[in-house]
């Protein structure tokens, strides 16, 4: 989901910490060492990383083609693959009767049946595409705030690690408490004040 | 500041007693409302209403749905104690209209829609294009942003006690605003 979308979820954040040098710089070159890699020819079950918001299968941030205005536009790509587990045991059984069909032996061993296993898993998994999910990301530097367009728990946690990883900021996520504490200009007593809130209720 | 995950739960009900109170104020001050934004025309209560009842240990969840759907029954599960637990919010700035759903314990913005923009024709189009839409969602944000400061600000001083809870208690049973 994105942000040309007809309809959007957006998670908010504020970001926290400073930049260190240029700071297109260090945003490029996080960008550049976290960029996704693709996975459809490797044993891999899943893998995140950065890409280019209007070309997410071609990742470029070279030329700052990711400043637009004052803000930075990236998105986040999760590739992940799955071979439903039937289809591992069916090919796993499979390659047990063809060993034990050449040995003419009537068992296999634990750890001849784990290898057979690992290595179906990995044929399997090399032969699967990946697909992709892409989650734009709009940050506001000067604001210190980024919008991710998405709700979803898995790429929520994921673009706070992998941003942490990239940037070195963190990522606060905008909830009640926070949004209270961070955005609505409170001073150190109010917040004092808020932090001691307990719940109310409406029934007279 | 507390840690994320504590004051995520702990404070949860901050949420659920702003949707409550913003349904309120969408029902007997509108006008008050709109003046915090000053351009908001018009903010009212979309397709979909969810209130949640925590007060016999067990949630009790009641969840409204449809454009033209009536609020009988969120009232009367007002009137049981419930709480405002999501809300699709629909308001007019100008000519031009947002809806979105807005969760109370994590504010998650949902099934937002922006006024239409236009097309992209060309790959030139595509900077201009976001930033028509940034500036469009960072308006629908600025809305929820003013509104809650307007809330927390009274929701750390008496008048909450004195006059907001009163007023919300005589909505919530039915005998006025």
């Amino acid at each position: 989901m994105g942000i040309l979308s007809a309809s959007v979820s957006i998670t908010r954040y504020a970001v926290e910490g400073d930049l260190k040098g240029q700071f297109i710089d260090t945003v490029l070159d996080g960008l550049k060492k976290n960029t996704i890699s693709e996975i459809d020819q490797e044993a891999l079950e899943m893998t995140a990383g950065w890409t280019s918001t209007n070309k997410p299968y071609f990742p470029d941030f070279d030329g700052s083609s990711f400043v637009v205005g004052p803000y930075f536009i990236f998105s986040l790509r999760m590739d992940s693959k799955k071979v439903p587990s039937k289809v591992i045991q069916k090919y796993v059984a499979m390659e047990i009767t063809k060993k034990l069909n050449e040995s003419g032996r009537e068992y296999l061993s634990r750890e001849e049946k784990k290898m057979i296993k690992d290595n179906i898993t990995n044929m399997l998994y090399r032969r699967v595409p990946a697909v992709p999910d892409i989650y734009d990301i709009i940050w506001n530097y000067e604001a210190r705030q980024v919008l991710f367009f998405s709700n979803r728990k898995v790429a929520n946690e994921t673009v706070e690690t992998l941003f942490l990883k990239s940037f070195s900021l963190t990522l606060v996520r905008m909830f009640p408490y926070t949004s209270a504490l961070f955005e609505t200009g409170l001073s150190d007593s109010q917040k004092d004040v808020l932090t001691g809130l307990s719940p109310t209720g409406f029934l007279e | 500041m507390l840690d994320v995950s504590v004051s995520y739960n702990r404070y949860k009900f901050l949420g659920y007693e702003f949707l409550t109170w913003l349904w309120f104020m969408m029902e007997t001050e509108q006008e008050a409302l709109r003046n915090i934004q000053n351009d908001i025309v018009s903010i009212d209560v979309g397709n979909r209403l969810v209130l949640e009842n925590r007060q016999t240990g067990a949630v009790e969840t009641v969840t409204i749905k449809g454009d033209d759907a009536g609020l009988e029954e969120a009232r009367l599960a007002l009137k049981k104690g419930a709480m405002v637990s999501e809300i699709n919010l629909f308001f007019r700035s100008g000519e031009q209209k947002w809806q979105f759903t807005l969760k109370g314990e994590s504010f998650h913005l949902s099934s937002l829609k922006i006024p239409e923009t236009g097309p992209i024709e060309k790959e030139e189009d595509w900077e201009g294009a976001v930033l028509e839409r940034i500036f469009l969602y960072e308006k629908a944000i600025t809305v929820v942003r003013a509104i809650y400061e307007r809330f927390v600000k009274l929701r750390i001083v008496d008048e909450w006690v004195n006059l907001v809870i009163p007023r919300m208690e005589k909505w919530v049973s039915g005998s006025q605003g």
